[in-house]
């Protein structure tokens, strides 16, 4: 008698699972009257979406739009709406974490069939300094001399080290008498006066302004940021660099709605709030006063050599298997045999 | 069937305990049943889960994990820092558990109270106030940021609270008398320690350096920024995991965790012992 009860109450245990579990799943596709759009986006766009969402709202066709936003690291969300987030625009720091979302089936092949080839938003990698660049930094040359302590968010880790990264091997790649071999010195070298190389963008930022480090490797949209913020800090545009390209997608299950919205953001109007926060226009024609630019009447002027990651690299999905393989990775490689700091 | 199964399964364990038949009525066995299906869903399940998904990559997964000189000094560190954190911890957290207990001092109760920051606090705010302290721009020109002794700093933050509050208690009830006694009869103040307090507290201090250890090897936030995560120097496990999570590669990152729960297991199961060895001794 006393075991059958035992067994009563593990079979009702064993059949409030199911139960419990399905509970959670029924409640998440409830709908309103009201188009209700989820942006997905990573860290750094928190600030920069709010005015453009605003503005939106305030056009015909975003009147009855209103927003659920989610913001982190570019992997993690990518990996989130893969997992089950709801999502009707995605908008990521680098191609590779949309590609992701292709290969799940959540966003259509084509995404990338559009005017600016699926990106929202430009950037460009710079040199964050103390106030005044007091080590004269001006190029990517100058951050290889012995003593200059550079900080860089762990390219392993971090999507927005995988453009500084690059951008430092497209220098070296591209000067007179540059290889494959003059840039994989150029970077270990470069590595080698690394004094932290913090997990993600926002912590290399953090440990900057607390004081690590003389050059932080950074977008331009963080600099004008950071500099528009009061913080101690100057940042440098190299002549050559390389150009960080933002993407953002529909989902293949997004409401009408989310197209009208990337189309505003898309629009001079929506651009000129993105340059307001930072980011580089991906369409011609916006012009714009910018708080924190080191000229805040023309905030971004054209960079004398321009590499991007498609003519340089040959596309994301190349550069991220030649370069960032977690075994056979150029710069996994060099990272993994440097010994940092000894 | 079932019934058959259930039985020969009640004898075998009633083996163990003679004269004790460990069954159960309706009350109790409910209990367990909730408290199972809780645990199972919280911790049993997603361990299970862990531990499968690195089993995908076979044995050669753990072998290559280990074999990877980044992932071993990675380890080495977060057991090596978090072993010295916790003997530190022991010292420290029974010293200020005991002044809590048996001292009087202005402040006792504010202090009583901050001890618990450390698990309120969100440990990335932990690293940007440490940081702040003993980063490069220090008040108390104190600089440790992006060395090895940041992972002990931060370490040592966050895991201060599992020994006073395990101890603490235990020294609250511990009766005076028996020490009063020991001291009337001639004993010094040395062996009243060695002989009476420490044989009552050593069952608490093990359980809170368990736990210290537990907590120490997972830490990540207060870390990150604090450490700088060089790899070969200052990178802890948690963020080697990351870095496979980020690069895609779930076998490994599940094959590095499956490893630090043995490592933790190991930990927690010698310090049982060690606490059984002692309390019989003493």
């Amino acid at each position: 008698m006393i075991q059958r009860n035992r067994l009563i109450a593990l079979t009702a245990a064993a059949a409030a699972v199911p139960a419990i579990l399905s509970g959670c799943a029924a409640s998440s596709g409830s709908s309103s009257d009201k188009d209700q759009l989820s942006i997905v986006g990573f860290s750094v766009l928190k600030n920069a979406n709010e005015p453009v969402i605003s503005a939106f709202q305030k056009t015909d066709a975003g009147k009855n739009v209103s927003f659920t936003t989610s913001y982190g690291a570019s992997g993690d969300q990518s990996r989130a709406v893969a997992g089950g987030l709801h999502a009707d625009e995605v908008h990521l720091s680098l191609t590779p974490d949309v590609q992701s979302l292709v290969d799940a089936g959540l966003v259509d092949k084509n995404w990338d069939q559009n005017a600016t080839h699926g990106i929202l938003t430009d950037s460009e990698v710079v040199f964050l300094v103390r106030k005044g660049n007091p080590l004269g930094i001006k190029s990517w040359d100058d951050l290889v001399k012995p003593g200059v302590k550079i900080i860089t968010p762990n390219p392993s880790s971090s999507g927005s080290a995988k453009w500084n990264i690059l951008a430092a091997w497209a220098h070296a790649a591209n000067a007179p008498g540059g290889s494959d071999a003059t840039a994989k010195d150029f970077v270990t070298k470069l590595l080698h006066n690394a004094v932290a190389l913090p997990g993600s963008g926002s912590d290399a930022l953090a440990s900057f302004l607390a004081g690590n480090g003389d050059v932080l490797l950074a977008y331009e949209n963080d600099s004008i940021e950071a500099k528009a913020a009061g913080d101690d800090v100057d940042y440098i545009v190299p002549d050559d660099t390389l150009l960080i390209e933002n993407p953002a997608a529909i989902t293949t299950d997004a409401k009408p709605a989310a197209q009208d919205f990337l189309d505003f953001q898309l629009s001079k109007a929506g651009q000129t709030l993105y340059a307001q926060s930072g980011f580089r226009p991906v369409i011609s024609g916006v012009q714009t006063d910018v708080k924190g630019a080191n000229d805040p009447s023309n905030p971004y002027p054209a960079i004398k050599t321009q590499y991007t990651i498609d003519k340089d690299f040959g596309g994301w999905s190349k550069a991220n298997t030649e370069f960032f393989d977690d075994k056979t990775g150029i710069i996994t490689k060099i990272i993994s045999g440097l010994n940092i700091g000894s | 069937m079932s019934t058959a199964v259930l039985s020969q399964d009640t004898r075998a364990v009633g083996r163990g305990r003679p004269g004790v038949r460990w069954t159960l009525t309706k009350g109790p066995s409910l209990g367990l049943g909730i408290g199972m299906i809780w645990f199972s869903l919280l911790v049993l399940i997603p361990l299970a889960a862990i531990v499968a998904t690195a089993g995908e990559g076979g044995w050669s997964g753990y072998v290559d994990t280990l074999k990877n000189p980044q992932s071993w000094a990675a380890i080495k560190l977060t057991v090596g820092q978090s072993l010295v954190v916790t003997a530190i911890n022991v010292v420290m957290g029974t010293l200020i558990a005991w002044v809590l207990v048996r001292d009087r001092f202005w402040g006792k109760r504010l202090l009583d109270l901050l001890i618990d920051i450390p698990f309120a606090m969100p440990t990335v705010v932990a690293g940007l106030v440490l940081l702040g302290l003993y980063g490069p721009k220090s008040p108390l020109g104190i600089n440790v940021s992006n060395t090895r002794n940041s992972v002990t700093l931060a370490l040592a933050f966050v895991t201060l609270p599992f020994i006073v509050r395990t101890v603490q208690p235990v020294l609250a009830e511990l009766e005076g008398d028996v020490e009063e006694a020991a001291a009337s009869l001639g004993a010094t103040r040395t062996t009243i320690l060695r002989r009476i307090v420490l044989p009552s507290i050593i069952p608490a201090i093990a359980a809170g350096a368990a736990l210290s250890f537990a907590r120490a090897i997972s830490e990540y936030g207060s870390l990150v920024l604090l450490s700088g995560s060089l790899p070969f120097r200052t990178e802890a496990v948690s963020v080697r995991v990351l870095t496979f999570i980020e690069g895609g590669d779930r076998t490994s990152a599940a094959a590095l965790a499956t490893i630090m729960l043995g490592v933790a297991l190991l930990v927690i199961v010698a310090l049982d012992v060690l606490q059984r060895r002692m309390a019989r001794r003493g």
